[in-house]
């Protein structure tokens, strides 16, 4: 019979008990009424040999071993009974943990989806990706992307590792339906293989597809199947055209699939991209490479191998590969800003949990005083102390699970709208739920907040002078339990002045930073990425004379003020960084210093609202053939001419050619990194150069990069519509992506403090909810117990002012020990922010000072009600209820 | 003069019910009024002691049970010695052994110290 029979059989087994008792006896009696003995005679000698029948049965009863369990749900029927017993005890209790629970579990759940949960392929412990490491740092670092070829030689050489590679891509698909922008990739044709994920329809691409020449071919996204294909089984074999090209569809992937954190429209084959840069071992052109140990590989031989087959490569292709070779790290998650933000949170709700517990700690340690007298009445008949301390751990575990079951379907109702509401978008959202880690992460925390809280009044359960405690009834504070409290209030006040002070630190970065001055006028600026129609890259011209035509049919929108090129735009990802120097003797091209470089068409200022300082801006003379020009920013100026006058100046920039550059305008600084992070940047300064000078070898690539910028009469977003209409060209094929107004991609660059901000705001208030409700409760139980102590005061003449202070003094004691506890923990957090929000006020005084005196003040109030109460004692009445 | 009445040495009332349950099925009654018998009176401790000692070997799988008709026709919980009892019984014979012998050789020594 194993533990669980014989816990569930425990009743028969007690009837045999007793049966098997009874034979002893009656056949001992029996034996003796043989030999002669009057019957009650042998009954009595019988039950006197037997010995206590009750002891035997209890110590048969531990011999089965579950007495441990018995005495468990014991006290849990008796601590349900308990809870029962004070509804409104219970109530606070419960909702005060399900609170802190549920706030802590929700946020477990996106800590755990976002950041702990391994990338969402099979045996991704296996995956690597690989990046090439120059000995000697460039002012870009020292880790770079692979060059194709380097990709190529590598795969074939290693042993330990399947590589793969991936790099962005993305155009207008045209065919079939209505032409729109497709966000897609070129892989390798074993990168599915490498992730270990299969085509639900269809086939993987083949290593002889993988290069130059063979019949292009594509694979779709099951979203993409579904809408361009209906999803029908005959879209394998039909064609796609992106950018003008078609491929033939092969195959389509799960509907869950994702390349990193990625829902991707299209694959095509990056052995198939004919750009001359693919070949060139010197290019870096963003080519990831990911890999999966092969079979008995461990990360140490493969990146051993990898450096093997760098340095071969180095002595093979000494030009673009000495000083180079290859590194393998675990491929994990990017989740960029999100680790910080999502830690930051994490912390913050672990301390209201904090709080949470104890307030509930010292709710039931004020109970558990007032039970003194039961307990002692259980000591005196009999019960261990370790039982005593048991059934306290019992009751409160029951809360603490009733409490975090309550939490668990808080957190369950919040996570979509919590995701939802995640500034951007969350990164890896879909990994985000509630599963087995997230409940047993859920379950341990209330258990231990049980155990926690359940602690201090467990551990004062009596041992000793059992007979004071029975005879004092239930009108003494020991002193233990008032210092308990007092630690309990000064905890809760230090927990609230750190969520404080960080809510309040956050509030002044973020007032601060929304009165910078972007450099732009962000009101009623538009920006999209603008993909011209595949037919307008036939020549140069045709290009030139395609942008002229959208920008003049833009103008011609109603609602369209003025309209602009541009590459990259301020506050949205995309930078071009380029070194210059100011004279022909230019330092080695990894020393010079870099610029942000923008390419942009005439009406750029008039559109962003830049101010134009000196000099002037483009004009439709600056194009090919003319003079190169190029108009600076303040920051520039300063750097590359010091206080002297920058216009009529040249610039040597390698990049755009051996021929210098002239300076013909000086504008204002554009806070091109954002509000948050403009003023830390490394590379600041920025100079503009007109599109119309792009040579026209780079033309086609540029076109790829450009966006336009129009700045409307009314609200942006209401001429999208007729923009994008007007802008579709002769074939009917250009379209935009990417459409955001200037005042989004601002705001979005204070999105994580102005996340941060709200969360911690309500953090923070709930703290101080909390707080005061704890000191509240505190102080009123403490007074009540003081009640006669108080009457006496009054009797012999105390004034009502002097008993009122009596009860303030004492918790203005506790409330100093908390904040002095808070503050210095407080500069700890401080420290925290400063480092992971970027953009942070340094600390200061004033934000502490203000948020104390809230948390004084608050606390204060919490004890004034209970004060005030003891300060109306009658005299008389108190006396007499001693 | 009567021999005097002594405790049980911790472990050895285990020791007497599976040496006295191997020789056969007998039910709680029978094995008190044996280990009275064959101990001539010198172990004296209630018998209701014998019960938890019973309910321990028998959790711990050394005894099993049934419900049988006993001699008096009465229905009464009859213990045998399981397979794992056997192994038991013969390892605590041995080390009783071992530890008698054991007792004795130092027992004899002390005498020769005193002569």
């Amino acid at each position: 019979m194993n533990w669980w029979h014989r816990l569930w059989h425990r009743k028969q087994m007690d009837q045999q008990l007793d049966k098997e008792l009874r034979f002893h006896l009656e056949q001992h009696a029996a034996d003796l009424i043989a030999r002669g003995h009057d019957p009650a005679e042998a009954r009595r000698q019988a039950r006197l040999a037997f010995g206590g029948p009750e002891q035997v049965r209890e110590e048969c009863r531990d011999a089965r071993g579950t007495r441990w369990l018995e005495d468990l749900l014991q006290d849990f029927r008796y601590a349900l009974r308990v809870l029962r017993q004070k509804p409104g005890f219970a109530m606070v209790a419960l909702l005060t943990l399900a609170l802190g629970v549920g706030a802590t579990t929700l946020m477990f759940t996106v800590v755990n989806g976002v950041l702990l949960k391994p990338l969402p392929y099979p045996h991704p412990d296996r995956l690597v990706a690989l990046r090439e490491k120059t000995d000697k740092p460039t002012q870009f670092g020292n880790l770079w992307p692979f060059a194709y070829p380097n990709f190529l030689d590598s795969r074939s050489a290693s042993h330990a590792l399947d590589i793969a590679a991936w790099r962005y891509g993305g155009g207008t698909l045209s065919e079939p339906g209505e032409a729109d922008y497709a966000d897609a990739r070129e892989i390798s044709a074993g990168l599915f293989a490498v992730l270990g994920v299969a085509p639900v329809l269809g086939r993987a691409f083949l290593p002889e597809e993988d290069r130059p020449g063979a019949a292009p071919v594509a694979i779709i996204s099951h979203g993409l199947w579904q809408r361009r294909f209906g999803g029908n089984q005959g879209a394998i074999g039909s064609r796609v055209v992106l950018d003008g090209k078609s491929y033939t569809v092969v195959g389509v992937m799960p509907p869950a699939f994702r390349l990193g954190d990625d829902d991707v429209d299209l694959f095509t084959l990056l052995g198939q991209d004919t750009q001359p840069l693919m070949q060139n071992r010197e290019a870096h052109i963003g080519l990831r490479a990911w890999a999966r140990l092969r079979p008995g590989a461990t990360l140490e031989g493969a990146r051993a191998e990898l450096a093997v087959i760098g340095h071969q490569l180095a002595e093979q292709y000494p030009k673009s590969n000495a000083g180079r070779t290859f590194i393998a790290e675990p491929l994990r998650p990017e989740v960029g800003e999100a680790r910080s933000t999502l830690w930051l949170l994490f912390g913050a709700v672990g301390l209201v949990l904090l709080i949470a517990c104890v307030n509930v700690a010292s709710l039931l340690l004020a109970r558990a005083v007032s039970r003194d007298s039961e307990l002692a009445m259980r000591v005196a008949l009999g019960a261990g102390r370790s039982r005593l301390v048991r059934q306290c751990l019992t009751e409160s575990a029951v809360l603490g699970l009733a409490g975090g079951g309550i939490g668990i379907a808080f957190a369950a109702a919040g996570l979509r709208p919590f995701v939802a509401f995640w500034p951007g978008s969350l990164p890896r959202a879909q990994e985000v739920q509630l599963d087995w880690h997230v409940l047993l992460f859920a379950i341990a925390v209330s258990l231990a907040c049980g155990i926690l809280f359940g602690l201090a009044p467990a551990l004062r359960a009596p041992a000793r002078e059992l007979e004071q405690t029975l005879r004092a009834g239930v009108r003494t504070v020991a002193g233990g339990s008032r210092r308990l409290h007092s630690g309990f209030v000064a905890a809760e006040i230090a927990l609230a002045v750190v969520l404080l002070v960080s809510a309040g630190m956050l509030g002044r970065t973020l007032l601060r930073l929304s009165s910078l001055d972007p450099g732009v006028n962000i009101q009623n600026v538009l920006i999209a990425r603008m993909a011209l129609s595949p037919g307008a890259f036939a020549n140069p011209e045709k290009t030139r004379g395609a942008w002229q035509d959208v920008l003049e049919n833009a103008r011609r929108v109603p609602g369209v003020e003025s309209i602009a090129m541009v590459d990259t735009v301020p506050m949205r990802e995309g930078i071009n960084e380029l070194g210059y120097w100011n004279s022909p003797a230019m330092p080695p091209r990894n020393e010079m210093p870099l610029a942000l470089a923008t390419s942009v068409t005439p009406d750029y200022l008039k559109v962003m609202g830049i101010p134009l300082r000196l000099g002037r801006f483009f004009d439709d003379q600056d194009r090919m053939g003319n003079q190169p020009v190029v108009v600076i920013d303040e920051v520039l100026a300063q750097k590359a001419f010091g206080g002297e006058q920058a216009v009529g100046k040249q610039l040597w920039i390698p990049d755009m050619g051996p021929a210098p550059v002239e300076v013909v305008g000086v504008v204002g600084h554009v806070r091109h990194w954002g509000l948050a992070n403009d003023d830390q940047a490394q590379v600041r300064a920025q100079f503009y150069y007109p599109f119309s000078q792009v040579p026209d070898s780079l033309l086609r690539r540029w076109s790829e990069l450009m966006s336009i910028a129009v700045r409307t009469s009314s609200a942006p977003l209401n001429v999208v519509a007729s923009l994008r209409r007007g802008v579709r060209g002769a074939s009917n094929d250009q379209v935009l992506s990417e459409v955001r107004t200037m005042e989004q991609l601002a705001g979005g660059t204070l999105a994580q403090q102005r996340f941060l901000l709200l969360l911690f705001g309500i953090f923070a208030g709930l703290a101080l909810l909390l707080a005061c409700i704890g000191i509240y409760g505190v102080v009123a139980y403490l007074t009540s117990r003081r009640v006669p102590e108080f009457g006496v005061r009054l009797a012999l003449g105390a004034s009502a002012g002097e008993v009122m202070w009596l009860v303030l003094r004492q918790s203005l004691g506790m409330i100093f020990t908390g904040v002095v506890i808070g503050t210095l923990v407080a500069l700890g957090a401080a420290n925290l922010l400063e480092r992971s929000v970027s953009g942070m006020q340094h600390n200061e005084a004033m934000t502490f000072a203000i948020m104390i005196v809230v948390l004084v003040g608050a606390a204060l109030f919490a004890s004034f009600l209970p004060a005030r109460r003891a300060s109306r004692i009658d005299p008389m009445s108190a006396l007499r209820q001693e | 003069m009567a021999p005097s009445k002594s405790d049980l040495p911790q472990g050895t009332l285990d020791l007497l019910i599976l040496k006295i349950v191997a020789l056969g099925p007998v039910h709680g009654y029978a094995i008190a009024q044996r280990l009275q018998q064959v101990s001539r009176d010198v172990v004296q401790a209630p018998q209701g002691s014998l019960y938890p000692a019973l309910h321990r070997l028998e959790n711990r799988g050394f005894l099993a049970a049934d419900w049988k008709e006993s001699e008096t026709g009465r229905e009464a919980k009859f213990y045998r010695l399981s397979r794992k009892g056997r192994a038991q019984l013969e390892k605590e014979t041995a080390s009783w052994q071992r530890l008698t012998e054991a007792v004795g050789l130092i027992l004899e020594l002390s005498e020769g110290g005193t002569k």
